[in-house]
């Protein structure tokens, strides 16, 4: 029997939750749709002492320039202010809880809330209150009232590389303490110094646990038989040589991998049923690619918890950053970008190979529609458990892509984190 | 400003334009790429992303071979839900050019995935110039889709 209840398809799932006895080797359905679940993880997991993207610096250019991105399910503003340091705020009026910034980015002298006026500064303090002091000796706030005490919340922020990270945690540790001296690394290869240049935005609603979101670009065993695309072409094989590290905690990871020059049927692609040998690009622009990193990986995908993904494909960079909408729906925030001492040359071909990636992309394609059968799938049945032993049931690194190992470390920490 | 335009043309221009449609609602896709001249360049862009002049496209096709290969793919290399597309395109407005034709034109799409009602997926402009190749067939020799959302429902496979 499936645990479908008469009342709908998530009716009396909340309540005491209790983690397959296997461990970390099977993951109960209903952490993808339990909107108890859910709940806690807004708390624990995206208010907690984690460190959450939320863009680069390159989108605010100068002293004023805002975005309006999101925690979480929590609304923040991301701001430059006048002298020129990069804050983060929460998007609530200190008096009614309004959303006092309304457009998705800009460039701003001030905030004002549009209910009564209320105007803070770009770095959050409350600068006025419209008849604080009342009206011809009439009403006016109290005589103690501090304007000191009544800012937008700041967050505290962390920039490395012309990443910006929040939290909204006063304890929360240092940034390159949260993220490991092994996922520093990787983080560094790509955000090495150079400034960036923004190439452009794009993002999807995926009907689907933002969680499935992780575990699918922690999967390389998935990448090399889904991804026919890939596959054919050979940007990502079963049998190049590929690796997974991870941090200590195994929250953050690392799929690394590198393109064999050789396209020939081996014995790894007469088990993908879909392999086509034949499959000549008739605009070979399209992956005209070329070396651009010390090492010899060609695609380096980095998982940062609890909201982001670091993407090295070819020559296409991109950060990509998970907004949670609800316990089966998740925005997409993909933010593609180069170096401002790019040549035109390779500014172009970045975003022709942008055509593999984001809503439209060659490869993923495949992953957002998957993710959406995988939410149909569990959403039936929240009592039953995926089977995650590939690989093993431990959560140590390995050197090729026949693992599931860096999905069981995320729900080994992911079960501290949430208490399950 | 109205152009008077021979009405021979609006009607082949309008004729190109239902045919684009046809094909691609009515699952022709492999026809769909000779619709356009052999360099020409199909876009799909946010309006965000013009706006603040950032040249990312959600889709980018630099060539008529370019279209050729998304088509191939769509057919033969991605997964995804089947589903039925419907293409509304609004009034066009023409503008005769040195070489060809400009047309801007508002459009719709509606999407229908398997068990669910149809919904709108895309809304947007068409920014489009059209040039007659030496056969004498006018083609698009540029297509830009501009949508207006700064969100897609989840994924765009078959072009605007």
């Amino acid at each position: 029997m499936s645990g479908l209840a008469s009342g709908g398809p998530l009716a009396g799932v909340s309540g005491d939750r209790r983690w397959p006895a296997a461990g970390v080797s099977r993951v109960p359905y209903w952490v993808y749709t339990d909107p108890e679940i859910y709940r806690r993880e807004q708390q624990r997991i995206f208010c907690g002492p984690s460190w959450s993207y939320v863009g680069l610096e390159a989108e605010l250019p100068e002293p004023g320039s805002f975005k309006r991105t999101a925690i979480g399910e929590v609304s923040v503003i991301v701001v430059r202010d006048s002298e020129g340091v990069v804050r983060v705020l929460r998007n609530r009026c200190a008096h009614r809880g309004l959303q006092v910034c309304r457009e998705p980015h800009g460039r701003r002298k001030s905030f004002q809330c549009p209910y009564h006026q209320w105007t803070y500064r770009l770095d959050g303090r409350l600068a006025g209150v419209p008849f604080a002091r009342g009206v011809g000796g009439h009403g006016g706030m109290p005589a103690d009232f501090d304007k000191r005490a009544h800012g937008l919340e700041p967050l505290r922020v962390a920039s490395r590389g012309g990443v910006v990270f929040a939290s909204f945690d006063p304890a929360v540790e240092p940034l390159e303490q949260f993220l490991g001296p092994k996922m520093v690394g990787w983080f560094d290869r790509v955000f090495d110094g150079r400034a960036l240049r923004i190439l452009g935005a794009s993002r999807q609603r995926i009907p689907a646990n933002w969680k499935l979101m992780f575990e699918n670009i922690r999967d390389p065993y998935h990448a090399s038989l889904l991804h026919v695309f890939l596959v054919t072409f050979g940007l990502f094989r079963a049998d190049n040589p590929s690796r997974t590290e991870m941090d200590r905690s195994g929250r953050h990871s690392a799929l690394i991998s590198t393109r064999g020059g050789d396209r020939q049927p081996t014995a790894a692609t007469t088990e993908m049923a879909s392999f086509k040998r034949d499959l000549e690009l008739r605009d070979p622009r399209l992956l005209d690619i070329v070396k651009e990193f010390p090492d010899t990986a060609t695609v380096v995908m980095q998982t940062i918890w609890p909201n982001l993904i670091v993407q090295q494909q070819a020559n296409t960079l991109a950060t990509r950053q998970i907004v949670p909408r609800g316990p089966e729906v998740f925005d997409l925030h993909w933010t593609f970008f180069g170096y401002a001492d790019d040549s035109d040359e390779m500014t172009e071909r970045r975003l022709r190979h942008a055509n593999l990636m984001g809503p439209s992309g060659l490869v993923s394609i495949d992953d957002s529609e998957v993710m959406d059968l995988a939410q149909r799938g569990v959403r039936m049945s929240p009592d039953r458990e995926a089977l995650v032993e590939m690989g093993g049931r431990g959560i140590e690194d390995a050197d090729h892509i026949v693992t599931e190992t860096a999905i069981r470390a995320f729900y080994a920490h992911y079960r501290g984190v949430m208490d399950l | 400003m109205t152009v008077r335009l021979p009405p021979a043309v609006r009607d082949e221009i309008e004729g190109l334009y239902a045919t684009y449609v046809d094909l691609l609602d009515e699952g022709a896709l492999e026809a769909w790429p000779a619709l356009f001249s052999e360099k020409a360049v199909y876009r799909i862009v946010s309006r965000e992303n013009v706006e603040r002049g950032w040249p990312l496209a959600t889709m980018s096709c630099e060539s008529r071979a370019a279209l050729e290969d998304r088509i191939y793919s769509i057919r033969h290399t991605s997964l995804y839900v089947p589903r039925s597309l419907r293409h509304l395109v609004g009034r066009l407005r023409i503008s005769p050019r040195d070489e060809g034709f400009g047309v801007e034109a508002s459009y719709a799409v509606f999407e229908t995935l398997p068990d669910q009602l149809p919904r709108v997926f895309s809304t947007g402009r068409y920014r489009d110039r059209l040039e007659r190749a030496d056969d004498g067939v006018l083609r698009f020799a540029e297509k830009l889709c501009i949508y207006d959302s700064t969100l897609i429902p989840n994924s765009l496979i078959v072009p605007l």
